[in-house]
């Protein structure tokens, strides 16, 4: 049996007097988080341009006993409103393997620390968390906090003698070679 | 849920605290006239929220302000919209703050025992135009530098401390980077810091004291909650609404208008802006410092607006006499209409200001092509957007005429500015200068002697024109197709932007022009052309009109290349020092029409076709 209902014209009144204070502060506060919102979400749509080969050295400047030796990479960056020509945008490690050259990245994969280059050990060591890589990039210690090994970049040998490298960062921390976006 | 909201009642007591705040009693029923203080509370909120957010991609320096804005207005999702609510909310909180004051005073909410809380309010009023005045600063385009350049002098006009007191604000003797540090660490942290300590204070003893309600009372007293927070709420939408409104309408009325909260041309402490003006709820005080000459400027800027503040705080004293109610009413309204008075006259001064309107037509033309330039690909230079302006050719290049050249020489029969120099041309005029339709006219019999060309010259008589005005006019058919060939060769040199698709079509003519040129029309002569001649006695030829030549004439025209010995009044205005060798080039390269274009204006985030410069219409 249904209570009679006696107010039951004031309490929808009421009701929808709550439901729709709360809807429209709820709205006026939502444009300007909206907003605001979009703009710090700005930085997702960002991309790093498709990376170019970039000439980094020549096959000379290499040692003949195939250790390797490090430069900078020179390109164009953007900052936001700024945009760079030929500033530093990253350093590779490049050696002779046989008549190729190979080039690593010198970022560490595990947490981006510059690796460090033991020639008496003929290692790689990350200064960071100890990470240790063979000299072809391989891990060299299983115990290594890296998931991976370093990370090897498109060379091109042009001329016989000029090298080119396609440089690229990958995102750490992950066994995959992930592109960094 | 209700086990949650236990747990943390119990802990926190957040039940009571709630009910409080919803339950407070509203004497004889909600009613719209009291909703001007939640209206306040919502626009301050906004202004926290879009704050903070633009504060996430903000770069308070003299080289980085003006361009993180631009970055956020032009290149960031949603950035137009965000800085639109910010600047257009802050200009909705001053209308509403004077409202809730007039509301305040007219419901007698001020009077005893409510004093201190009329004080909080008129401080947190004080705070909000503090806001106002250190956020316009922020942006660092011209009007933003050319305001606080005024109200920061203003402060050296008091006594005994006031130069300290400037240079305390401004960071030190010169406007830069530590002004907008210090602007931006008052503007987000230390005023802010202070509203919402006030707002506290001014709602607790709002709460204190309860509502003064207006009498008669309508309807049986009701709870805060839902009735007047329904009637506030409406009332917040609908200021959103006006907010949205200001930011959209003027882009639905001309879509070629900027969308949101206008950016001006990045400033330059260096060059004068004659467009200053304050935000609008400032032009009473602008207004009103103009009657004050001389030295009693500081009657107009400190003693008379610190003396009626001072009166406005003791309305609450003065409602304790006989009719002081009424009396503070008068006042008020008084000063509201005055404040409006000198308002509409300051509008009214400055739409019959020629001057004015012309430097804000030139100011607004500096601001499209500034954003034109720093939308190109080679972004903006780090040491700031204000190089664009000063290396941009279009920008420069009139300004220089002017104030160089147009003493003798004209521009399309101006002074590259509009206007119309007083002494009559005794000079070329350089429009189009070196293109083939120049050249044409040079070298046309009817026009070689007027003041376009030499008119005005000793050159007049001279050899050159003595060769056009016998020989070419005897020219048949034949040779005057010649001649034309000739023309497109020496246009040719000069490889202008604007006859670049013309030059590579008429390669083949070119090429026969400059045979004509040394075989035919024997204008080698005189002058030299393509290859060195040591008896050359004109001027030179080869890469006639190119930015480098020209760049080389106006450094010396009396160098052996060009007129030597017979040049006639023309400075050298290089090798004297006149001009430095950025001056020169920055005016051969506009003479020449080589400067920065969008290659689609559709296609910029501009969206819009830059007009032509105003200075080079009228």
């Amino acid at each position: 049996m249904e209570a009679p209902c006696e107010n039951c014209d004031q309490n929808r009144r009421h009701f929808l007097k709550e439901a729709g204070a709360i809807a429209i502060s709820g709205v006026a506060v939502a444009v300007p988080a909206a907003a605001g919102l979009a703009v710090f979400l700005d930085p997702l749509r960002r991309r790093s341009g498709p990376s170019e080969l970039v000439r980094v050295a020549s096959l000379e400047s290499l040692p003949k006993d195939g250790s390797p030796k490090q430069f900078s990479i020179v390109a164009d960056r953007t900052d936001a409103w700024n945009r760079y020509a030929s500033v530093p945008v990253g350093a590779v490690y490049l050696r002779r393997a046989g008549d190729k050259v190979e080039a690593l990245n010198v970022v560490c994969p595990h947490a981006g620390c510059f690796v460090n280059y033991l020639s008496d050990r003929k290692q790689f060591l990350c200064p960071c968390h100890n990470s240790l890589f063979a000299l072809d990039g391989s891990l060299a210690n299983l115990k290594s906090p890296s998931a991976r090994a370093m990370d090897a970049l498109e060379v091109e040998l042009r001329n016989g003698t000029e090298i080119w490298v396609r440089f690229q960062n990958f995102q750490t921390g992950k066994p995959e070679k992930i592109p960094a976006a | 849920m209700k086990a949650v909201v236990a747990w943390l009642d119990e802990r926190t007591g957040c039940k009571k605290l709630v009910h409080e705040a919803l339950y407070e009693n509203v004497p004889g029923g909600a009613r719209w006239r009291y909703v001007w203080g939640s209206t306040l509370l919502f626009t301050f909120a906004v202004q926290v929220i879009t704050g903070i957010f633009l504060w996430m991609a903000y770069s308070p320096s003299s080289q980085t302000a003006w361009e993180s804005v631009f970055f956020i207005q032009y290149q960031m999702t949603g950035g137009w919209l965000l800085r639109g609510l910010h600047h257009f909310t802050a200009q909705a909180m001053n209308v509403l703050l004077v409202l809730h004051l007039l509301q305040v005073v007219i419901d007698g909410a001020y009077k005893a025992p409510r004093e201190v809380n009329f004080w909080f309010g008129l401080l947190l009023l004080l705070l909000v135009l503090g806001l106002s005045l250190t956020g316009y600063l922020l942006p660092w385009d011209q009007k933003g530098l050319a305001a606080t350049k005024v109200s920061t002098n203003l402060i050296a006009v008091a006594p005994v401390f006031g130069t300290f007191l400037q240079k305390l604000i401004v960071g030190g003797p010169e406007y830069g980077h530590h002004t907008l540090t210090r602007f931006f660490a008052l503007h987000a942290g230390v005023l802010p810091g202070m509203v919402i300590a006030l707002i506290f204070g001014h709602v607790y003893l709002f709460r204190k004291h309860g509502i003064t309600a207006k009498r008669p009372l309508r309807r049986p007293d009701a709870a805060f909650w839902p009735d007047q927070v329904f009637r506030d709420a409406v009332a917040c939408l609908a200021v959103l609404a006006a907010v949205l409104g200001l930011i959209l309408a003027p882009h639905w009325l001309n879509p070629s208008a900027p969308l949101g909260a206008e950016l001006g041309a990045p400033a330059d402490p260096s060059q004068p802006f004659s467009a200053a003006r304050p935000e609008w709820y400032f032009l009473f005080l602008f207004q009103f410092l103009k009657y004050f000459p001389g030295t009693s400027e500081i009657w107009g800027a400190i003693v008379i607006p610190t003396f009626l503040l001072l009166l406005v705080f003791l309305l609450p004293v003065f409602a304790r006499w006989k009719s002081g109610h009424r009396f503070n009413l008068a006042f008020l309204f008084a000063l509201l209409g005055g404040a409006i008075l000198l308002t509409f006259e300051a509008m009214r001064e400055d739409r019959a200001d020629l001057n004015f309107q012309a430097a804000i037509a030139s100011t607004k033309w500096q601001a499209e092509r500034v954003k034109e330039l720093a939308a190109s690909p080679n972004g903006i230079p780090i040491i700031g957007a204000v190089a664009l302006l000063r290396e941009d050719p279009l920008t420069q290049g009139p300004l220089l005429f002017a104030k160089h050249c147009a003493s003798c020489h004209r521009f399309g029969g101006t002074d590259a500015l509009g206007a119309i120099p007083k002494d009559p041309p005794a000079a070329s005029d350089l429009k189009n200068f070196a293109s083939r339709q120049w050249l044409a006219g040079l070298l046309d019999p009817a026009r070689i002697q007027t003041v376009h060309y030499f008119g005005a010259t000793k050159f007049k008589e001279g050899k050159m024109a003595r060769f056009v005005t016998k020989k070419v006019a005897a020219f048949g058919p034949a040779e005057k197709e010649k001649l034309g060939k000739a023309i497109a060769a020496v246009s040719a040199q000069a490889q202008l932007k604007g006859q670049r698709a013309a030059d590579a079509a008429d390669a083949p003519t070119i090429e026969a022009g400059q045979k004509i040129i040394r075989e035919e029309l024997n204008c080698t002569d005189c002058h030299s052309f393509l290859m060195p001649d040591e008896n050359a006695t004109a001027p030179d030829l080869t890469g006639y009109g190119s930015e480098d030549w020209v760049v080389r004439f106006i450094s010396n025209p009396a160098a052996d290349e060009f007129y030597g010995s017979r040049n006639d009044r023309m400075p050298a205005f290089g090798k004297d020092k006149i001009l430095d060798e950025k001056s020169i080039r920055l005016l051969s390269n506009w003479l020449r029409g080589e400067w920065y274009e969008p290659k689609e204006a559709a296609d910029s985030k501009l969206a819009t076709a830059l007009p032509k410069n105003p200075a080079l219409n009228e």
